[in-house]
């Protein structure tokens, strides 16, 4: 069907778009625009090459299943209502593209702009064009994200960067909101699907869970769209760029709230508690936005208020609950879109030419900007609900709604007077914008001679401007057919019947038209003055969202949480580790207390006496470990490592020489990095106050009591459980499919390459991260004062070799490595030799890439302590981190290989093949993901140990900067 | 032979959890490494003990000879990711003593 492709390529074109913009050299203007409005203008091509299948209720679909078991899917839905959001998105994006254009200083970095509203245009199709609801949810943030990005793009300004920062934290709280909602309306549905959830009204409205889901995506909607108590980040949002402002609060951002709203009216309107909730929301954000608007002093602040005032307006529609009321709520998304558009890019103008946007500083522009000053003016009567233009037409729908009204309480007068009074203060305001900028005498505080702005900036704004003119004039021709396909598609067989006329005759609306009017001039011509005064809204003094929301916030972020912190549990770590360590004991034994009788009769096990021995040892070093380690680190080191050897016999006794092999390799690397670390660590004395010793005697009786509680604990947890038969594990099934399926003998490594390969990729992920982190937390190391000097080791080598004539310093240090040296030398190649033969036996015995990776580090580090890091890196060019990005590259490539053949990411493929000299061999794709492993855990294990082997380097240079840095081999 | 490998679990958690508990960077470091000798034994014991199990597949071989795969698979991992967080706990060891001067875990000295 060519619907899929049109489908995906209008929402795909703008992200794509986006990603090219990024490789534009920033001073490039013109190809950034014009790829922008490109974009722009494809999406709206095939936007409207859409059309036919979405008139008269159609819907075009296309589903690609991702996790169809979860009802995860990405779903493409047009239909009449998303059909019309999508021609506002995409048109009103191509003009903002071509008027950013002239906008945008040539100082800006005009690329990474276009290429956020290229993102931020495709993630609002995206939220339009969602079938799923979590997909919807998933664009909806996105969309918050990018405004972000947009709203801070001039980030060197304080003001952007709050703005930002505060619109990013309410709608995306408000985007939790609605997840949270979608979530629970899907709970009650059993689908995420769109269509199924719009079929489920009647369901959805007797749920008790009705409310809780209510609430929560009305959040989402009233956030985002800027509803009281919600609306002050809206002016805040003003410090974007112009262009920026005329887009996000005319046709998208703004309006996915209401947008939502829309989506969701057949399903969760009709209920008292959806019209108190949205239509007092609506009802209190109409009249407070037109009137704060009145006092603005900003240009973009008063349009900035008054679409607070007319999305209020929209979403008061919604809430009363009628479908022609919803049909007129349609109807007025458009006509705002396009009157504020050209607005706000008029103000920009405006701002751009005079070089203010202050209204007390502006004034006369009409003899210096004629033309924008007509289109301004068409554009602020439409606003102001002015016949013969288009927000006349829906504004007057409104008032009909209003008046029909009737639910026989006092109540209701209420819409109505405030239909009255916030369309009185649009009057007011439309007057305060167009006769304070464009009449009167010209200010001497202007700061600049202004003119008329670029052709292709006044442009978009007649294309607006036009689309006004047209629709208000001949509206049943303009945007009958579309604002019926839409109606259509949301409220089905309820639409009512509703005329399209300019004239109705003398109705009580036309009424209401020229009493608003009328009161709205009156209102201007005796309060001009005193509104021009006004730095703050009267009656509202003092009263600020701004400073409300930063003492919540600064509540939750700084205050509670220090409160929190200072009862508990405090910033020390010990208590810490002590409170998790008794959680972890308690958790341990509710959870055995609880399981089913699993010791029913208590056998003792047979005890291998040369088992008994080894553990004696072994046990023994452990605890001599914990008793040395305070005082005696190296002893301490080499005791743990005695540990560690008993447990790695244990793994060969107990049948299994791959983790021997890799415990044993590991324990060497272990115990070479931590006696790299040691030469940094701080002399330890016994010094302390009797007080002191006193404390420290109970903790440590504490302690001891704590852990042998949780020794014993953890013993007889493992007693049990071993002497618990394994009935019947998943082991069997990686048993009888390894060679099958997987094509080699040695499950174990079978397992981690091919059966359980993701968790692989994890793992080695994991591992190059903690290596890189520990090479970025190296290269600003400090060490402390007193380990800076050479050890005293060395010191006394140089000693002797500065006393005796025949020697030079570091004489003594080369003698006696020089045997070890030459074996080291001798063995290398014998050591990697041995990591390939571990490497490639891996499939069908003991090895595998981890071991053999660690192999060949390990060789490479005995190279270092037999030479010195300069001589080694004088000779072999080690590049520790392209092999770990090698590694993980080979091992994702391999992945993704099968993809290719249309199996899921990471199947192994295997074959036999016949070579003349090795004979019949199996040829696994698993094994080119071992080999990615080897080539990681080489990378990250020698980038580890080089980085910290490094630090004894960088010493000399900083003492004496001038003297070359003597090559002590061996000096870590 | 699990009474000795349950015994030795518990000796190297007992000593694991009492150095960990213990103020200086060094005696965590040991502590952390004891403690994953101790689960890494712990987990791969939940496949129960073999001794002289084939642990490569021959032919001819009963699946139930086999040593338990798959703890052994997860074991491999678990010590991979311990070597991980004992090299960076190493380092940020190194880092706290070049920034604050002592080796006391909260960076600051007069606490036992």
């Amino acid at each position: 069907m060519p619907h899929d492709a049109l489908l995906i390529a209008i929402v795909g074109i703008p992200f794509l778009a986006s990603l090219a913009a990024l490789f534009i050299r920033a001073n490039a203007r013109n190809l950034a625009a014009w790829l922008a409005t490109g974009a722009a203008l494809a999406s709206l091509a095939l936007s409207i090459a859409l059309y036919p299948g979405v008139v008269d209720g159609g819907v075009v679909r296309l589903v690609i299943p991702w996790v169809p078991s979860l009802g995860l899917d990405l779903t493409l839905r047009v239909d009449g209502f998303a059909w019309l959001f999508l021609v506002l998105i995409s048109g009103i994006g191509a003009l903002v593209g071509i008027y950013a254009r002239y906008y945008m200083s040539p100082d800006d970095p005009v690329p990474r702009f276009f290429a956020f509203l290229l993102a931020f245009m495709g993630s609002m199709l995206g939220i339009v064009m969602a079938g799923n609801v979590i997909q919807m949810v998933f664009f909806w943030e996105l969309t918050s994200l990018f405004s972000f990005l947009l709203i801070g793009y001039w980030h060197h300004g304080a003001a952007a960067r709050d703005g930002a920062r505060m619109a990013l934290i309410v709608t995306s709280a408000g985007g939790l909101c609605l997840l949270a909602g979608v979530l629970v309306i899907g709970q009650i549905v059993g689908s995420f699907d769109l269509d199924v959830i719009l079929a489920s009204g009647e369901i959805i409205r007797d749920h008790p869970l009705y409310r809780p889901a209510l609430i929560l995506v009305l959040l989402g909607a009233f956030t985002k769209s800027a509803q009281f108590p919600f609306h002050f980040w809206l002016p805040h949002a003003m410090s974007a760029p112009t262009p920026v402002s005329a887009y996000l609060h005319s046709a998208t951002m703004v309006k996915a709230g209401v947008f939502l709203l829309v989506r969701f009216w057949p399903v969760l309107s009709g209920t008292p508690e959806w019209f108190w909730l949205v239509g007092t929301a609506g009802l209190v954000t109409l009249v407070l936005g037109a009137y704060f608007a009145m006092f603005q002093q900003d240009l973009k602040g008063v349009l900035a208020y008054s679409t607070i005032s007319h999305l209020g307006l929209i979403t008061l529609l919604l809430g009363m609950g009628s479908p022609l009321a919803c049909v007129a709520a349609i109807f007025h998304i458009v006509n705002h879109a396009t009157f504020k558009a050209s607005l706000f890019m008029a103000a920009g103008a405006i701002d751009h030419e005079a070089g203010t946007r202050d209204l007390r500083r502006l004034g006369g522009l009409r003899r210096f900007m004629p033309v924008t000053a007509v289109l301004a003016i068409i554009a602020s009567a439409a606003m102001a609900g002015v016949p013969l233009l288009n927000g006349f037409l829906s504004k007057e729908m409104f008032f009909e709604e209003a008046l029909a009204a009737r639910w026989g309480t006092a109540f209701d007068l209420v819409p109505t007077l405030a239909a009255v009074a916030a369309s009185a203060f649009g009057v007011t305001y439309a007057l305060r914008l167009v006769v304070g900028v464009f009449f009167g005498p010209v200010p001497e505080t202007m700061p600049r001679q202004p003119h008329e702005p670029p052709r292709w900036m006044l442009a978009p704004i007649a294309f607006l401007v036009a689309a006004c003119l047209l629709v208000g004039m001949f509206p049943a021709v303009v945007i009958g057919p579309s604002l019926q396909a839409a109606s259509i598609s949301v409220l089905g067989g309820q639409t009512p019947s509703y005329s399209l006329a300019v004239w109705h005759g003398f109705t009580p609306a036309l009424l209401m038209s020229f009493v608003t009017l009328i009161a709205g001039t009156l209102l201007y011509r005796t309060r001009r003055e005193w509104l021009a005064q006004q730095d703050w809204p009267f009656l509202a003094r003092g009263i600020s969202g701004k400073a409300i929301f930063e003492q919540v916030l600064g509540f939750l972020a700084k205050t509670a949480p220090r409160r929190l912190e200072s009862r508990f549990p405090g910033r020390k770590l010990q208590p810490q580790i002590l409170l998790i360590i008794l959680a972890a004991m308690v958790a341990a034994g509710l959870a055995v207390g609880s399981a089913p009788a699993a010791f029913e009769p208590l056998r003792w096990s047979s005890i291998d006496p040369a088992f008994a021995m080894l553990w004696l040892l072994g046990g023994a070093c452990a605890a001599g470990a914990a008793i040395l380690a305070k005082f005696h680190r190296l002893a301490a080191l080499i005791l743990t490592g005695g540990a560690g050897l008993v447990s790695c016999i244990s793994f060969v006794w107990l049948s299994a020489p791959d983790l021997a092999a890799t415990q044993l390799l590991v324990e060497v690397v272990t115990t070479i990095l931590i006696l790299l670390g040691l030469r940094w660590l701080p002399r330890r004395l016994p010094a302390q106050t009797q007080g002191q010793e006193r404390l420290a005697r109970f903790r440590r009786r504490r302690d001891v009591i704590i852990a042998l509680a949780a020794g014993l604990g953890l013993a007889t947890l493992a007693y049990g459980v071993m002497m618990h038969p394994v009935e019947d594990s998943i082991s069997r099934f990686f048993l009888e499919r390894a060679y099958s399926e997987g094509g080699g003998r040695n499950v174990v490594n079978v397992l981690l390459v091919d059966f359980r390969a993701f968790d692989t990729l994890g793992e080695i992920t994991v591992l190059a991260i903690v290596a890189l982190t520990v090479f970025a937390l190296l290269r600003r190391f400090r060490p402390s004062v007193e380990s800076v000097g050479l050890p005293s080791q060395q010191r006394y080598q140089n000693a002797i070799d500065e006393r005796l004539p025949e020697r030079s310093t570091g004489h003594t240090l080369t003698s006696y490595m020089m045997i070890p040296g030459l074996i080291i030398q001798l063995m290398f190649p014998v050591i990697l030799l041995f990591g390939l033969h571990l490497f490639l036996r891996g499939h069908d015995l003991p090895g595998g890439g981890f071991a053999a990776g660690i192999t060949i580090s390990v060789g490479l580090i005995l190279l270092y302590m037999a030479g010195g890091a300069r001589w080694v890196e004088s000779r072999l060019r080690v590049a520790p981190v392209r092999w770990i990005g090698l590694g993980l590259l080979t091992a994702l490539a391999t992945g993704m290989g099968s993809l290719l053949f249309g199996y899921p990411f990471l199947t192994a493929y295997f074959q036999y093949l016949d070579l003349p000299v090795f004979g019949r061999i199996p040829l696994a794709t698993a094994v080119l993901f071992d080999l990615g492993v080897l080539m990681l855990v080489v990378g990250a294990t020698t980038l580890i140990l080089i980085a910290l082997a490094h630090q004894s380097l960088r010493r000399p240079r900083v003492l004496t900067p001038s003297a070359p840095p003597a090559n002590p081999p061996g000096d870590h | 032979m699990e009474l000795v490998l349950s015994a030795a679990i518990g000796v190297l958690t007992a000593s694991g959890v009492w150095l960990i508990l213990r103020p200086r960077t060094f005696q965590v470091i040991i502590g952390l490494t004891l403690i994953s000798y101790a689960v890494n034994l712990f987990i791969f014991s939940t496949g129960g003990l073999r001794v002289g199990s084939d642990p490569v597949l021959k032919s001819g071989v009963d699946l139930e000879r086999y040593a338990d795969p798959l703890p052994q698979a997860l074991v491999l991992t678990a010590i991979v990711i311990s070597f991980a967080t004992t090299a960076l706990f190493l380092v940020v060891l190194l880092a706290s003593r070049g920034l604050t001067g002592v080796d006391h875990v909260d960076g600051e000295d007069g606490t036992p």
